[in-house]
């Protein structure tokens, strides 16, 4: 609903308020509140590991295979570690304008590859040499910040999958508008000319896995911003370990040990 | 063609609360389990910062000053002496790869199986030549794991009149820890079809072999028609097994007789109905603790 507004207000006036005086956003958020995140662990049984999850909007389905075997190029093969093969896609219906290709495309391939360097920092690929990950991750519905909920889903499908991790990598889009850093971007605060920047973070360290901008920002700001993104980070991760343990506890339940 | 359709159900869910204090020994990637340093550092655990910590969800398993951490769910893990079963993916020189659920493909050596024509005979390089004469690319076999390599790999062999080539039957695959280990994992169940528990989680159904060819060594595979009877027990069987999967009990000879016993007031195809599936499995439940008790 409250998208379906900002996509109303977009188009009614092209200068927008994407914060009001009183501090409040377009979709009735604060500055640094994150969107709702809902989400479950193994959601299909013949993959090794997957996961489902919803930030606002944005809806994403991650699926791992592996580790196993080199398939397709066997060239690729590292002898001291495992290759993470990562792919991204967006389902045609996941925006308002009907996409052609679901993946392959420029911005897709920079996506897959970001997420591989996501997921080489975290996953302890030194353990498994000669074989492969494989992530997929599919965008079901786009309203912003989806490389970070593509980054969500697929460590809680990676968990899943029991292939060790040396903590979650959570991620999360801020973007700076009226000295103001602003959490969890939506898609109309996204294009709305805010210069944004996206982070994935190994919330425990605190390392960053990944850190991503492609705007201009003055850098005296560039501070606060990462404070923000870093606290978003934290955010999600509390919502991820609740989720995972949640699932832990249904799961030892069921097997009754 | 007439469909059966329900409604959605509610998940039930587990209450947090009541049970997160009694459940201490479950963990999360980055739990710190220990900063104690006089432990060992096992599978599902790294050190940081001279912190035991662990790296993949689940239950944290102490032997002495060893401390692991076993996930739920994960690929199979073999060690020697596992019955697998697996399927022929690749024909190499002197050797065969075979998919096993396992982190690598696993190999199977021309000098570890059984040839036709006696234990003693010589391997030559015609033999190589006619390895597709044996196993094909996509055959089934069962095997023994005989060793493991330093990669993770496992290494294959069928030197027995029970291990080779699978011929006709169901293959079912579940999550390899719901096996459980015994000494047997062959059995000839009494209701008329045998099954090979692999502990890589491939279960293979098939019908009561009758008399065995000592010669054949394992390659002959028998292509006579099933009856129908046999093959609606081997049917029965196999959703059985997935109704045990679904609920997560163990399975192992007895569990699948109970869950075939308490099956038969169904017909074949209903037990994958939710609601049947969670009767028959409650059933077998009870039958195993009143068997235990």
């Amino acid at each position: 609903m409250s998208s379906f507004r900002c996509f109303v207000l977009c188009g009614n006036m092209a200068g927008l308020e994407l914060l009001s005086d009183q501090g409040y956003r377009l979709d009735g958020r604060k500055a640094s509140e994150l969107r709702k995140v809902q989400a479950r662990m193994g959601v299909f049984a013949q993959a090794d590991g997957s996961a489902y999850l919803e930030q606002g909007n944005t809806k994403a389905l991650a699926v791992v295979y592996g580790p196993h075997e080199m398939r397709g190029s066997r060239s690729r093969t590292l002898h001291d570690r495992a290759v993470i093969n990562c792919q991204y896609s967006m389902a045609t219906f996941s925006m308002s304008e009907r996409k052609r290709r679901p993946h392959g495309d420029r911005k897709s391939t920079e996506m897959s590859l970001h997420l591989k360097q996501t997921f080489e920092a975290a996953v302890m690929t030194q353990l498994y040499p000669r074989s492969q990950i494989d992530i997929y991750v599919k965008i079901l519905q786009s309203d912003g910040g989806n490389y970070s909920v593509c980054v969500n889903a697929a460590t809680l499908a990676v968990i899943d999958a029991g292939i060790p991790m040396l903590d979650y990598v959570c991620a999360s889009t801020v973007g700076f508008v009226d000295e103001t850093p602003l959490a969890d971007l939506c898609y109309a605060e996204e294009s709305g000319g805010v210069s944004s920047l996206a982070l994935a973070l190994l919330p425990r360290g605190g390392q960053i896995a990944l850190l991503q901008m492609d705007a201009r920002l003055h850098q005296d700001n560039l501070e606060a911003l990462m404070d923000a993104a870093m606290t978003a980070c934290k955010g999600v991760s509390k919502v991820l370990d609740q989720v995972v343990r949640q699932h832990l506890q249904e799961a030892s339940l069921a097997t009754g040990d | 063609m007439a469909a059966d359709m329900r409604l959605p159900n509610i998940r039930k869910l587990v209450s947090l609360s009541l049970s997160a204090g009694d459940r201490r020994d479950l963990v999360v990637p980055g739990d710190v389990i220990t900063s104690d340093s006089g432990f060992m550092r096992g599978h599902g655990t790294y050190v940081d910062e001279e912190k035991l910590t662990a790296s993949v969800a689940g239950e944290v398993q102490r032997v002495d000053k060893l401390i692991c951490v076993r996930p739920l769910k994960t690929r199979f893990n073999g060690e020697v002496g596992d019955v697998v079963v697996g399927r022929i993916t690749e024909v190499q020189q002197k050797r065969w790869k075979v998919e096993t659920n396992s982190r690598l493909d696993s190999i199977l050596l021309l000098s570890s199986v059984n040839l036709p024509g006696g234990e003693l005979r010589r391997r030559s390089a015609e033999d190589e030549l006619t390895m597709r004469e044996y196993l094909l690319e996509g055959d089934l076999i069962s095997a023994e794991v005989q060793s493991v390599f330093s990669d993770g790999a496992l290494s294959l062999h069928t030197r027995s009149l029970k291990y080779g080539k699978l011929g006709q039957g169901v293959l079912v695959q579940i999550s390899p820890s719901l096996i459980k280990r015994q000494k047997t994992h062959f059995h000839n169940l009494p209701c008329g079809a045998s099954i090979i528990l692999g502990n890589n989680g491939f279960v293979w159904l098939y019908p009561t072999p009758g008399q065995q060819d000592e010669e054949a060594g394992g390659f002959y595979t028998s292509l006579e028609p099933i009856s129908l009877s046999d093959r609606e027990v081997i049917s029965r069987l196999r959703n059985c097994l997935l109704a045990l999967s679904a609920h997560k009990v163990l399975v192992f000879d007895t569990s699948v007789l109970y869950c075939y016993e308490s099956s038969l007031q169904h017909q074949v195809k209903d037990i994958l109905k939710p609601e049947v599936m969670e009767e028959i499995v409650m059933l077998t439940q009870q039958k195993l603790i009143e068997q235990e008790g």
